[in-house]
């Protein structure tokens, strides 16, 4: 499993700071939803196998998290499923449903503890 | 502190409110009408059809709503008002909450009147003392001259605390009593309040912000803090919005509270509104015709609570009455008597105290009350104890 990405606030501040940089609880900054690695909440996670896949990106269309990843050609016209983004991949399994039964590139697997 | 020019006019409460809000011009009004607060909005409407006022008014379709827009107008740096009463308060209850913990300057007027059931529209303070807790300031008037200026000022208390403020009247008593007072000029009152410098702005496309996001077990608390803190200094805020206001406009308000003849006194009365008057009428009757040593204090602004002051005020008295113009349905009384009595406990030297409750529904408020009350500590003072905490005034056994 990688490393998990370094969060910026991820060293938890006091009252008396956050009353400075975040009066009335604001959130400042954009885009702030790189900082929340939705990964976490992960009990199971879908294994790709890269032999069987076809490219159809199928599961790219579906993903609600953005966690499948992908590689563009130079002229554009080439798009390749690379793999899964395990900072932001949820585990909600939508992409096993979206792949094509017959081709069946993507399975759920019980998350390692 | 020189006067500044001022008129003469003859209004009602809510016509006194609505003229205040002209003159500040805000810029953006939310709001739904109820009685007896519909006439604020209603002659602020007139006043943006008129084009009096540059506001941009928005007749919502309730008063969550109200508060609702109020919210979104005050979190991108306007500077917003509304008014409203009773269930109008209730329903915004939930936005309450929010306005104060963004941190929205929002100043409303609110016409005191009970809540239902059963249904009436006349004056108790059962609305806004339901509303204590929801991190608002609060400002209780006794007369139209009074709601005009607090109305004023509560808007610079607001934006120098950067919480929201309500300004009150009694319902029907100040809202449709007419009474003479005296107004500013229009450009004296925007150039008393300047512009708005908000502390953050959501249309700031510059230094974008996320407003109102999902905080946690890890982030909650430390925010709530930090709003509680902005109540603690809100006291410093309160007293120089008022040291602002009276240099400015050579008029002097009372801030938290009016002592009323004090010195000396033995017994006291602690009284919101528009009753003070009254209460007044009778410390002065015993202390002059009975010569009792008798005074009264008009709590002025009940959030954030001024327990020290009070506590210098009130802590050589040795009774004390608190009325109350609500229940908590605690069977303790009233919760203004609650929370003196939680912050005198804190003193050493502290009067007895006991809870009055009087005029629920817009019941009179006839001088036999505050007599009645001084009859009651005077029992008390013989060596009596009350079976409960709470006596109540003005009501058939
Ligand atoms: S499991 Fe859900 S979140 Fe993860 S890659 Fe598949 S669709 Fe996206
Ligand atoms: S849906 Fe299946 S086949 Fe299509 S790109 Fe995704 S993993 Fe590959």
């Amino acid at each position: 499993m990688p490393a998990p990405k370094e969060r910026k606030w991820d060293e938890l501040k006091g009252w008396k700071e956050l009353a400075e940089i975040s009066p009335g609880a604001i959130v400042p900054g954009v885009p702030t939803s790189p900082e929340y690695l939705t990964g976490d909440w992960r009990v199971e996670r879908p294994i790709w196998d890269e032999d069987k896949c076809t490219h159809c990106l199928l599961c790219w269309v579906f993903c609600p998290e953005d966690a499948i990843m992908l590689n563009i050609s130079e002229d554009g016209k080439v798009v390749k499923m690379i793999g899964i983004d395990y900072d932001y991949c949820k585990g909600c399994g939508i992409c096993v449903r979206a792949c094509p039964p017959k081709i069946h590139a993507l399975e759920m697997a019980p998350e390692e503890v | 502190m020189a006067k500044r020019k001022t008129t003469r006019m003859a209004l009602t409460g809510n016509e006194a409110m609505a003229f205040a809000m002209k003159q500040i011009n805000p810029d953006v009004v939310a709001a739904y009408p109820i009685t007896p607060a519909t006439q604020i909005v209603e002659l602020f409407s007139k006043y943006v059809a008129d084009g009096e006022v540059d506001t941009e008014f928005v007749p919502v379709e309730s008063e969550h709503s109200a508060m609702s827009a109020c919210v979104g107008a005050s979190a991108a740096g306007a500077r917003v008002m509304t008014g409203t009463a009773s269930q109008g308060l209730a329903l915004m209850h939930e936005i309450l909450y929010i306005a104060s913990a963004l941190r929205l300057p929002i100043t409303m007027c609110v016409v005191n009147r009970t809540l239902s059931a059963p249904i009436n529209i006349h004056c108790d303070h059962s609305d806004t003392m339901g509303s204590r807790d929801a991190g608002w300031i609060q400002i209780y008037t006794e007369n139209v001259q009074e709601a005009y200026a607090s109305t004023i000022v509560g808007v610079r208390t607001a934006e120098k605390a950067n919480l929201p403020v309500m300004v009150t009247t009694d319902g029907f008593v100040l809202s449709h009593g007419m009474e003479s007072l005296d107004v500013f000029d229009d450009e004296d009152v925007r150039e008393f309040l300047g512009q708005r410098k908000p502390l953050y702005n959501v249309l700031d496309v510059d230094n974008p912000i996320t407003v109102g996001p999902l905080d946690l077990q890890d982030y909650f608390f430390e925010h709530k803090r930090g709003q509680i803190e902005a109540m603690f200094e809100a006291k410093k805020h309160i007293y120089d919005a008022h040291r602002e206001f009276a240099e400015f406009f050579g008029v002097e308000l009372p801030v938290f509270m009016e002592p009323y003849r004090l010195d000396d006194a033995e017994y006291a009365i602690v009284v919101l509104g528009s009753s003070a008057g009254t209460g007044k009428e009778v410390v002065d009757d015993l202390r002059d015709e009975k010569g009792m040593k008798v005074g009264l204090l008009r709590l002025r602004i009940f959030r954030p609570f001024p327990y020290e002051e009070l506590q210098q005020v009130l802590g050589k008295v040795k009774y004390l009455a608190v009325m109350d113009r609500a229940d908590s349905l605690n069977t303790m009384g009233g919760p203004v008597a609650t929370e003196i009595a939680r912050a005198l406990y804190h003193f050493s030297e502290r009067p007895i105290i006991h809870s009055f409750v009087y005029g629920l529904g817009g019941r009179d408020v006839p001088p036999e009350n505050f007599y009645e009350v001084i009859e009651k500590m005077q029992w008390i003072a013989a060596g009596n104890t009350p079976d409960r905490m709470v006596t109540y005034v003005g009501v058939r056994e």
